[in-house]
């Protein structure tokens, strides 16, 4: 019956096409809203993993990796003097204007590394060598920088601009992971970058560390935590921590929730009611059969078979759809979108289960279908 | 009137069905009794709306009764658990219907194979089958067609082709010749009978149609919700 089944499915083609159509589009709907919010949330943290360092040492009332709260100058020391650490090394993180030769200004992060081991860099350059910023007054600016500056004929390897009424000269680009601000990112020495900066009292932004190889990251953390009375983080945590502050703190959360869950919601409904539809419009075939001699179980097998051919189908090529989307959208770096094995896993999950729900409210009702209804 | 040398393959007795509640109910069945033996060929006639489907749809067990009792092949249908009585009725019964009720996706081949599929006979085994029951309502050279490429006569043949390739032994039959021109009628009226004459089977027809009369053995009149008179049929050119 299993060979029925598929029968009826796909023989008359319409009908399937418009089945799958709609579970298609559901799963595109959730996919990509989905990798959108995920790509939205990888961007709010963009200034952590764009880093690339295992542990980040923090003010201990730190909040999100955005919101810099300085801590004093001797910490990198302190960092440096607990049991298991590797390597710790200052990074200077803060807002500053920049000032173009045609007279704009822009908002710009200014991100100082340390100078003897650049710890912090981008792993890829597109233009000039990273090594260059070393020379006097260099800055490395990243690719979002030079979009947001004005494009390659405004800024590029080579143009001079102001910091502070203090000159900086392009001489790399680099490849970075967009940000949610998109603010563009300066990089330089942590000691240029502190001269940039109008005299604080405190200029140390964060304390970037490694633990030693055979030493549990986790134990480091907490013996920094305890000795120097500061924050310490791995890169993940922290990531988390950025992420979920956004999501609390910024209308994004609610706004894009509400949206992904509608779009769930939605989505999901579609697909059911497709499906519920498909086997209302067959109830008389299912009679028949049931007159015939076929048991309810036998139904209720034939209509799972369906549903769960359908909806895989759908699910495959939702995904796919979305994926091209994704692509054509995000290949440009242009719109946030990520798409993770979590986020396809529970699609398919919530789509199998959707699948199942309404295959047995069709199984139920033709369970109580009286086959005497193919006589008239 | 019954022919009491044959055994009683169907045995109704009091059928009573009513369908709706309170003032819109109307009692459609009021008392029926009536026996189907082996070895015949009973037709149900009567005025449309009188019943006959319903009484049909009784005798199948798809279709609850008030009251009364109906035993086939000597089983009480009602002491059958529902998941039984499907199966019975699988093993048991053919239907022809007044709709033709082909599933379109299948061939024709395929929607004669469907009882057999149900009982899960092997898919070349069951469609060897199918084509050869095709052949026999002559349609051997439409089993690949769908459904929606034949005529309405034909698909009653496909109908009634899937309802003989299980070999049931009750045969049921809701007016299986109104879709056929007079000649095609005709022909799947020899063929019920042919089935209706073996000795361990029987078919029950409803029909409005004078011209297959004389194809029965008995004639059953249903009016009013009873069963008014058991009339034995002259067989012209028979011994
Ligand atoms: N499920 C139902 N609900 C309500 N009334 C029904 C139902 N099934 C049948 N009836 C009623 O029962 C009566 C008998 O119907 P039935 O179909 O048995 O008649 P019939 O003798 O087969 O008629 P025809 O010759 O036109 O096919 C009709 O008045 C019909 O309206
Ligand atoms: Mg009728």
């Amino acid at each position: 019956m299993n060979y029925v089944a598929l029968k009826m499915l796909f023989g008359d083609r319409a009908k399937y096409l418009m089945l799958l159509c709609g579970l298609t589009f559901a799963v595109m709907l959730i996919v990509q809203q989905g990798a959108i919010f995920w790509g939205l949330m990888m961007w709010s943290q963009a200034s952590i993993s764009n880093l690339n360092v295992p542990i980040w040492i923090t003010d201990p009332g730190i909040a999100q990796v955005d919101e810099v709260k300085p801590l004093a100058d001797t910490a990198v020391d302190r960092v440096r003097s607990v049991d298991g650490v590797e390597w710790a090394v200052p990074l200077y993180k803060g807002l500053l204007r920049a000032r173009l030769a045609n007279g704009e200004y822009h908002q710009i992060t200014l991100t100082g590394l340390e100078s003897a081991t650049l710890i912090g860099r981008p792993a890829e350059v597109l233009e000039g060598r990273f090594e260059d910023i070393l020379q006097p007054d260099a800055v490395v600016i990243d690719q979002w920088a030079m979009e947001r500056m004005g494009g390659p004929t405004v800024i590029t390897v080579g143009t001079i601009f102001e910091l502070n009424d203090k000159l900086a000269r392009v001489v790399a680009i680099a490849k970075t992971q967009k940000s949610f601000t998109n603010i563009p990112v300066v990089y330089t020495t942590y000691e240029r970058a502190v001269r940039y900066v109008p005299r604080e009292r405190r200029t140390l932004s964060y304390v970037l560390a490694k633990a030693k190889d055979d030493v549990p990251a986790a134990d480091v953390i907490q013996r920094i935590r305890t000795q120097t009375g500061l924050g310490a983080f791995t890169e993940e945590d922290f990531g988390w921590k950025t992420i979920l502050w956004v999501l609390k703190n910024t209308g994004i959360g609610i706004n894009f929730g509400t949206t992904i869950l509608l779009g769930f919601i939605v989505g999901m409904a579609i697909a059911g009611q497709t499906f519920y539809l498909f086997t209302v419009e067959n109830l008389r075939q299912f009679g028949a059969l049931k007159a015939m001699g076929a048991s309810t179980c036998t139904l209720a097998r034939m209509i799972l078979l369906q549903a769960f051919t359908v909806g895989l189908t759908g699910y495959g090529v939702g995904i796919g759809l979305a994926t091209v989307f994704g692509y054509l959208t995000a290949s440009g770096g242009g719109l946030p979108f990520v798409e993770t094995w979590q986020l396809l896993l529970l699609v398919l999950v919530a789509l199998l289960v959707i699948c199942t729900f309404s295959a047995l409210i069709s199984i139920i009702k033709l369970a109580r279908l009286e086959p005497a209804i193919v006589f008239r | 009137m019954n022919d009491d040398t044959q055994p009683a393959a169907v045995r109704a007795r009091g059928i009573v069905k009513s369908f709706g509640a309170g003032d819109t109910q109307v009692t459609v069945l009021k008392g029926i009794d009536l026996d189907i033996h082996l070895g015949e060929l009973l037709l149900l006639v009567g005025e449309s709306g009188g019943g006959k489907t319903t009484l049909l749809s009784a005798i199948a067990g798809i279709l609850d009764i008030d009251d009364g009792d109906i035993d086939v092949l000597g089983v009480p249908l009602s002491a059958l658990p529902p998941g039984k009585r499907t199966r019975f009725r699988g093993q048991t019964m053919g239907f022809i219907y007044q709709q033709f009720n082909l599933l379109p996706a299948l061939t024709a081949a395929e929607n004669v194979a469907v009882p057999l599929f149900i009982q899960k006979i092997g898919r070349p085994e069951a469609l060897r089958r199918a084509r050869a029951m095709l052949d026999r309502v002559g349609l051997g050279d439409r089993v690949d067609f769908l459904p929606r490429n034949l005529s309405g006569g034909q698909q009653q043949r496909v109908a009634i082709a899937r309802a003989l390739v299980n070999e049931p032994r009750l045969l049921i039959c809701d007016e299986p010749t109104t879709a056929l021109d007079g000649p095609n009628g005709q022909k799947i009226m020899e063929l019920l009978r042919e089935v209706g004459r073996s000795p361990d089977r029987c078919v029950i027809v409803v029909t409005h149609d004078s011209r297959i009369f004389h194809f029965g053995d008995r004639m059953a009149n249903l009016t009013d919700g009873r069963i008014t008179n058991i009339e034995r049929i002259q067989q012209e050119g028979t011994v």
